[in-house]
């Protein structure tokens, strides 16, 4: 579905990426792994359409393609970035269809907010990912795992065939880390493809099906997760191995 | 508790008002009469009036100064055009275009150009009251043309016992509540006040909905100058003068947080209504008028902390 070819990024002196190669299939969940400056948010905000890399090709369903924030949602890639970007002042339903909303037409002319038809909606995004967060409670008084639902939900509104995860477990509790994990796992179940950045080892084991390492900008490891271990990634992280 | 707590602001101030107007009935022979309460209630139509766009410009994080002077700015040109015997539509139709100038400038300048709204709106409080003074040359107009009696109606009128004012005051208070819950603007508008970079994210054009508000607000004090200059039957540069500060603490006490994000058209006017209930109850009780400030000062900065009670249990931050 997404394949990378020989990505690279370069800010003035510094590349941040060289000819990295990545691939995903539909329902897959890929762990995107590195320390700091590895070039993990890099090679995701490209994807999201923030940066165009100035070099190699991304293909989308066969095609070349280049990504702007507008085309990458077209595609059906949707982002959630870390700081979640929600409204603390709204309900979660008013987050979910923020600049998206629905209308009904009263008597015919005026177009008024269409709220049953938006709360209906959003409970239902909140069932299908497994989420206890009600359509009409504020975000301020949610939980950090009923926040990372709402935002799911919003990317989830226009059906995306690919997620792209900004450490969605930096931050929260253990107890609701345990949800975000579900709530991935129900986006792969239902045939969307997430790209998961994080830093927590248990996390990405918990969920990918495939493991990516890069350091310095280079991928020095792209196998099944259930073939590797904390250890030997930690490992790649760290140079301590060279690549795998 | 926490259900009282969470009840809206607007609420707890109509109780107020309630409280308010049943101690003063008992204690105050005059409050209770049909005149005084008709004073009253035509009194904070005006002050309501603006209260409602106030509400809708702070809340999306901004707030605007520049409403009282705007007031005297539409009352001298709507005078002057009248007295030059131009018919009132046009000349209501010329006061409105000077307002929707500064709601404009205002709004442009703090969603496209990003101005602090409390410095763009301060200068604007300066120009329209310069403007005022070098467009009336500090003279008191009082001679309306032929369309006078009409504007005199309009503003100083009673229609079924209700203040003509009164009237645009409730239905516009109905249109603004339908606009706050119906409309993808107002939702907007909330949004901006929420969180302004997540809202820009989601697509809605920011710039233009804080240009929407400082419009809406600029327009409404236009509206209530009109009907103020009738129910005088005169004006000058000085029309509107200090009521900024009225129009902000109507809004702020009806529940419209100064941070953003939060407020409804319900308490604009249930705020108008306590600050005007207060002012008049201070007449009556014989306090020198001398402290009305005072008292309206010192009523913005509580309920403020009254707000911060609410939300968070204690008066502190920390």
């Amino acid at each position: 579905m997404l394949e990378l070819r020989s990505i690279g990024m370069r800010f003035g002196a510094v590349e941040a990426l060289q000819a990295v190669d990545l691939e995903l299939a539909p329902g897959e969940v890929v762990g995107l792994m590195g320390d700091n400056g590895a070039g993990k948010s890099t090679l995701l905000k490209i994807v999201a359409g923030n940066f165009a890399p100035t070099s190699g090709e991304i293909r989308w369903d066969g095609q070349a393609v280049e990504l702007t924030p507008l085309s990458a949602r077209e595609h059906g890639i949707e982002a959630v970035y870390q700081d979640l970007a929600l409204c603390d002042n709204l309900s979660a339903t008013a987050n979910v269809f923020l600049g998206r909303e629905l209308h009904r037409r009263l008597f015919g002319i005026l177009p008024v907010l269409d709220h049953g038809a938006m709360r209906n909606r959003s409970a239902e995004l909140f069932d299908e990912l497994g989420s206890d967060t009600r359509p009409d409670d504020l975000v301020r008084r949610m939980s950090g795992g009923q926040r990372q639902a709402t935002a799911l939900a919003r990317a989830r509104l226009s059906a995306p065939r690919l997620m792209l995860l900004d450490e969605p477990t930096a931050a929260i509790s253990v107890r609701q880390i345990a949800e975000v994990l579900e709530l991935i796992r129900s986006l792969r179940d239902q045939g969307v493809s997430v790209l998961l950045v994080s830093h927590r080892m248990s996390d990405v084991f918990a969920v990918a099906d495939r493991v990516v390492v890069l350091r310095r900008g280079r991928k020095v490891a792209d196998k099944a997760s259930a073939e590797s271990s904390p250890e030997e990634v930690t490992a790649l992280i760290t140079g301590a191995i060279e690549a795998a | 508790m926490k259900g009282l707590r969470r009840a809206p602001q607007s609420l707890w101030v109509m109780l107020t008002v309630a409280a308010l107007a049943g101690v003063m009935s008992l204690v105050s022979e005059p409050f209770a009469s049909a005149d005084n309460i008709f004073n009253i209630s035509r009194n904070f139509a005006f002050i309501g009036l603006i209260a409602l766009g106030q509400t809708a410009v702070i809340a999306t994080g901004g707030i605007d100064l520049s409403v009282g002077s705007v007031m005297g700015l539409v009352g001298i040109v709507t005078g002057l055009v009248l007295a030059s015997g131009q018919p009132l539509i046009v000349a209501a139709a010329a006061g409105l275009g000077c307002a929707l100038l500064c709601g404009l400038v205002n709004g442009a300048l703090v969603g496209y150009l990003r101005l602090s709204p409390f410095v763009v709106t301060l200068g604007m409080l300066s120009i329209a009251r310069s403007l005022a003074l070098v467009i009336s040359n500090n003279r008191m107009i009082h001679d309306f043309g032929p369309d006078e009696e009409l504007l005199l109606t309009l503003g100083g009128g009673r229609f079924l016992g209700v203040a003509n004012p009164v009237w645009l005051l409730l239905v516009a208070a109905l249109c603004a509540a339908a606009w706050f819950r119906y409309s993808r603007l107002a939702r907007h508008v909330l949004a901006v006040g929420g969180n302004e970079d997540s809202t820009r994210l989601a697509g809605v054009p920011v710039a233009r909905v804080k240009l929407t508000v400082y419009v809406l607000c600029s327009l409404l004090a236009g509206v209530s100058a009109i009907l103020m200059v009738g129910w005088l039957g005169a004006v000058t540069n000085a029309l509107g003068q200090n009521y900024e500060l009225r129009v902000i603490a109507s809004a702020v006490i009806g529940g419209a947080n100064l941070m953003g994000g939060e407020g409804g058209a319900f308490g604009a006017v249930a705020g108008a209504a306590l600050i005007e209930l207060i002012r008049n109850s201070l007449l009556l009780l014989g306090v020198d008028p001398y402290w009305q400030g005072a008292f309206i000062g010192g009523s913005i900065i509580a309920a403020m902390l009254v707000e911060r009670i609410r939300r968070t249990g204690r008066p502190g931050v920390a």
